[in-house]
């Protein structure tokens, strides 16, 4: 039997919020309140939810930057935070700032990267550009400093960052918020290409409804810091007697998906 | 093996792609520690006093050069929380040492053209002669001492991970610390007795008390056209301390990064905003 490639149980992290007097910190809401999920290989899964739901914490757990306070999360079977270091050779991440060297060219961005990953900088300086090419770019922006590019630019840019590595799992952390149509048209077909080409296992964290039951054979809702309800987007509308996903959002978490920051959750499993 | 090298190697890569964008301020800084320099060593000019101009001259070379070492190092985590770039940085499968030492490197690439820079300016501002110098016993102490700041710039460069702000900050007043504590344009015993004790334990105390003696400071034969500096083996104790504090020093602040490190992880520190 083949193992999930992301397996989540019970994941609760809690962040602190540093008193002016003196005395031990005020603990605040649970980010993550006993999260439990598993992804298989080659799928992409839908995580949806408000600002403040916890998806980025979760999203930040996976990539090795947060220590969870409890659960326990294995990655292609490798567990966090005791295997991190042979976690970081398998995975790759965008996330919703595109983090470059902003006076740097796209081209010494990328093989920045490539060395720091020890890679053959030529090798993977294709790979990039290749990427690139598919993702609409046009080879003359390679060497313009990225502060000079727009937004959609620099995500595409971190796409292929992160995809040059060739990694088996693709943490994506809203990558296509607040792109144009096109930058993010072109980017859901990217990804739809890559997961049947390369069977790359993507986790996805968006707002956009529609983006989510294009790219997402399975959808978890996340609110409060608990995964709400998970399925297919058909099997969620009927869960919910909803018409459209956004209602069964709704109906289901109380929330409405791009709304502000959630309440105190509670922690509890799932 | 090769792994580790382009890993190396990648740091001084960004390093010096974004020192060429930055080159304008590159040049404003090399300028600003010439000119600073030169104003600390025309006060012995003016005094007509060789050995206290060859004492500030000293001093200004090997205060950038620490200094800069010092701060390459200890800024380098604050510059990546100002880039956005320090989470990438620490999911990339690159052990702490090699980063270290890939930062340390570039530092070290830095602080030789800075102090190069500055001991070209002095050349032209002050009647500067290395005549009789220990020149490859100053290389001796300046490598012993790269070493210990090394170890100290690791340490300070965890402080920008404990706190964004406050710690760049803590960086700054570390460095003013040591710069008032070692003595570097005048004898350690010029301090009050209380903070005597301070200058001790600074590497910087031993690295400028060994390069005087290698100019030949305080040698009554040491004239304005001929140094009369002393033999590497005079300052076997202080290369032997210097030596001692990097030892120390290099894993102590691999230590103390790591626990810091972990300790961000936990509470969320790493994020971009801090």
């Amino acid at each position: 039997m083949t193992l999930p490639a992301i397996q989540v149980r019970d994941l609760r992290k809690q962040f602190h919020r540093r008193r002016k007097r003196r005395g031990a910190n005020a603990p605040e809401a649970w980010a993550l309140a006993g999260v439990s999920f598993e992804v298989a290989r080659g799928d992409t899964y839908g995580l949806l939810g408000p600002n403040g739901s916890g998806k980025s914490t979760l999203i930040r757990i996976l990539s090795t930057l947060l220590v969870a306070d409890g659960g326990d999360v294995r990655l292609l079977g490798h567990r966090l935070p005791e295997e991190q270091a042979r976690v970081r050779w398998l995975i790759g991440r965008v996330s919703v700032d595109a983090a470059f060297y902003k006076k740097l060219s796209t081209r010494e961005n990328l093989l920045y990267t490539a060395l720091l990953y020890g890679l053959d900088p030529e090798s993977a300086e294709r790979k990039a550009m290749r990427v690139l090419e598919q993702l609409g770019m046009e080879q003359r922006t390679f060497s313009a400093p990225l502060e000079e590019m727009s937004r959609g630019m620099q995500q595409k840019i971190s796409i292929a960052r992160a995809l040059m590595i060739n990694p088996p799992l693709l943490l994506l952390d809203e990558p296509t918020t607040g792109l144009d149509p096109k930058s993010r048209r072109d980017v859901q077909a990217f990804l739809e290409d890559l997961r049947r080409r390369e069977g790359t296992t993507i986790l996805l964290t968006t707002h956009d409804m529609a983006e989510a039951e294009r790219l997402c054979g399975c959808i978890g809702f996340l609110a409060r810091g608990r995964l709400i309800a998970e399925g297919t987007a058909e099997g969620l509308r009927r869960q919910a007697s909803a018409a459209t996903l956004d209602d069964a959002f709704i109906g289901l978490t109380g929330e409405t998906a791009a709304s502000g920051e959630a309440a105190a959750g509670t922690p509890t499993s799932r | 093996m090769e792994r580790g090298l382009r890993q190396t190697w990648a740091f001084m890569f960004r390093g010096y792609h974004l020192t060429r964008r930055y080159l304008s301020w590159v040049v404003v800084f090399n300028f600003y520690a010439l000119t600073g320099s030169a104003a600390v060593a025309l006060i012995g000019v003016a005094a007509n006093d060789h050995q206290l101009t060859l004492t500030l001259i000293v001093g200004a070379l090997l205060w950038n050069f620490l200094s800069v070492l010092y701060n390459e190092i200890a800024m380098s985590i604050a510059y990546e929380r100002w880039e956005g770039t320090l989470e990438y940085t620490f999911m990339a499968p690159v052990s702490r040492l090699v980063h270290l030492v890939g930062v340390s490197l570039f530092a070290l690439c830095n602080s030789v053209v800075n102090t190069t820079v500055v001991l070209g300016g002095l050349m032209l501002f002050t009647p500067l002669s290395l005549s009789g110098a220990n020149l490859p016993g100053i290389l001796v102490v300046i490598l012993a001492s790269t070493l210990a700041f090394v170890g100290l710039g690791v340490m300070a460069a965890a402080l920008p991970v404990l706190s964004p702000e406050r710690g760049a900050e803590g960086t700054h007043i570390f460095q003013g610390s040591l710069l008032l504590v070692s003595g570097v344009y005048y004898p350690v015993d010029v301090l009050p007795a209380w903070i005597q004790p301070l200058s001790a334990l600074s590497p910087a105390t031993y690295t400028l008390s060994a390069c005087r003696k290698l100019v030949g400071i305080g040698n009554p034969a040491t004239t304005a056209e001929r140094l009369a500096a002393a033999p590497l083996s005079a300052v076997r104790g202080e290369i032997v301390v210097l030596v001692a504090m990097g030892l120390l020093l290099i894993p102590l602040g691999l230590w103390v990064f790591g626990r810091v490190e972990r300790w961000a992880k936990r509470t969320g520190r790493l994020k971009r905003t801090g």
